[in-house]
């Protein structure tokens, strides 16, 4: 399973009109990090999907939607809460560093 | 992945598991022959001959304090210059693989960053990120460098945001921009080349009259059009606008006069330092802060404390002479052990493969 593509055609859909929080993994082929950090938000996905929906964007693939949040550096997590940015994690990660900095979202 | 807080060995050719559960028990609960510290060429290389000597060893891959999982490579693109691979490898591509061969010979992970170490006795204790207290007869430190920070007003703040240390990560954001790149070394030129793919300006901002380059990588880069350098300059502050990054503040090395830059990102390319906070009370470091072995073995002033990598290389710094050092230290330890060395009473058998508990 693990996070779930999005694109910018379905980010108001999958992302902006979520019920739950949204965590979403900006990421790209090319960035030695994001290999780090994907199979971590991977897991966070698969044990945490009552709690956060878990999705990952290209920004490669979709430059306008990274533009549109500011992404400047990758990886970058955002989580999205009722539509906006609620919370903001730059740069690589282990999982007991990620999950502390989203423990406003997962027990 | 299993709830149950465990260490997996992963059959031959399975993907690793991306992080190791914490809190293993097991683990604790016996004296290791061999733990590495370090996931990049150097740990990876002493993983791979020390799982090959039967050490059964752990590396500890950190994930926060020494910089990436995976070492300095996982940030760069294209390594030409790594023998074996003629056509050039990537640099991410190359460290799975080293993982893949370390994990293949029984290797385990965990990744975690190390908090402290007790390295007098004859058992070395380690203890991680998660509480977990590991005792092993010989420790092999390939904890790497770092990229040196500026220290400045500003980047802190606009770090994701403009600032960066990795031009390959982050490059793509800067399309028809005006970027920066602070240094005069080869990482710096390399760097600033790369940069021109997406940007319309590259500024190299040099705090000498001349670079520190190689000269092939000074020649690539003054016949860039693209590139253009203000010497004499370092950076004071780093200005923000709306969140993210707007200009620069420079000072004129000579006069002291200052001025402002406009650009929409700053890339530091000033050197590292090396990893060595957790041990810095106990080994001995030269002038620069860099571990120093008994050449040519990679012994430290402690007995059964080795080092390779870039913690004790500040003159060479590639990934295959860290490679070198890492096999070096590994047959070092394998000598060590057999020679009867980090023995004790909590830890009585001769045979050094045998790992009890």
């Amino acid at each position: 399973m693990g996070a779930t593509p999005v694109t910018t055609s379905d980010w108001t859909t999958e992302v902006l009109e979520s019920d739950r929080p949204v965590l979403v993994d900006f990421w790209a082929e090319w960035c030695g990090p994001c290999k780090m950090v994907s199979p971590i938000v991977d897991e966070i996905a698969d044990e945490r999907s009552d709690e956060l929906k878990v999705v990952k964007l290209n920004v490669d693939e979709n430059p306008d939607t990274a533009r549109e949040y500011g992404i400047m550096s990758i990886p970058t997590l955002l989580v999205f809460k009722g539509g906006r940015p609620d919370k903001r994690i730059v740069g690589a990660k282990g999982k007991a560093a990620l999950l502390k900095d989203l423990k406003d979202y997962v027990s | 992945m299993s709830d149950t807080p465990k260490i997996i060995l992963s059959p031959v050719g399975a993907p690793a598991p991306a992080s190791e559960p914490t809190g293993t028990p097991e683990l604790e609960d016996r004296v290791h022959d061999t733990i590495i510290i370090g996931s990049g060429p150097a740990g990876l290389t002493a993983a791979v001959y020390a799982a090959r000597a039967n050490l059964q060893p752990i590396l500890i891959e950190g994930v926060l304090e020494g910089g990436p999982t995976g070492g300095q490579l996982t940030l760069t693109t294209d390594v030409e210059n790594f023998p074996g691979f003629s056509a050039g490898i990537l640099g991410p591509e190359l460290i799975t693989n080293m993982r893949d061969q370390a994990e293949r010979f029984g290797t385990r992970f965990i990744t975690e960053d190390v908090t402290s170490v007790d390295l007098t006795g004859d058992l070395k204790v380690l203890e991680t990120a998660s509480g977990l207290r590991l005792s092993t007869r010989t420790l092999i430190i390939a904890t790497g460098a770092k990229p040196r920070r500026l220290e400045v007003p500003g980047e802190d703040e606009l770090w994701g945001s403009g600032v960066s240390a990795c031009a390959t990560c982050d490059g793509f954001f800067f399309r028809d921009k005006h970027v920066i790149v602070v240094g005069g070394g080869d990482s710096a030129m390399e760097e600033a080349i790369f940069l021109t793919k997406f940007a319309s300006k590259v500024t190299v901002v040099h705090r000498r009259d001349q670079l520190r380059a190689s000269v092939i990588m000074q020649e690539r880069a003054f016949k860039n059009d693209r590139i253009e350098f203000a010497f004499n300059a370092t950076v004071a502050e780093i200005l923000g606008e709306g969140g993210l990054m707007s200009g620069v503040v420079l000072t004129d090395t000579v006069t002291g006069e200052q001025r402002t830059l406009a650009a929409d990102g700053l890339f530091l390319a000033i050197g590292h330092i090396p990893n060595t906070w957790l041990f810095d009370d106990v080994l001995d470091t030269d002038d620069e802060g860099y571990l120093i072995v008994d050449e040519p073995s990679t012994a430290t002033n402690l007995p059964g404390v080795f080092a390779c990598g870039d913690v004790m290389d500040h003159t060479y710094r590639q990934a295959v002479t860290a490679a070198g050092t890492g096999c070096r230290a590994a047959i070092d330890a394998e000598r060590y052990l057999a020679g009867g060395g980090g023995v004790t009473a909590a830890s009585p058998e001769a045979e050094p493969t045998v790992v009890s508990g």
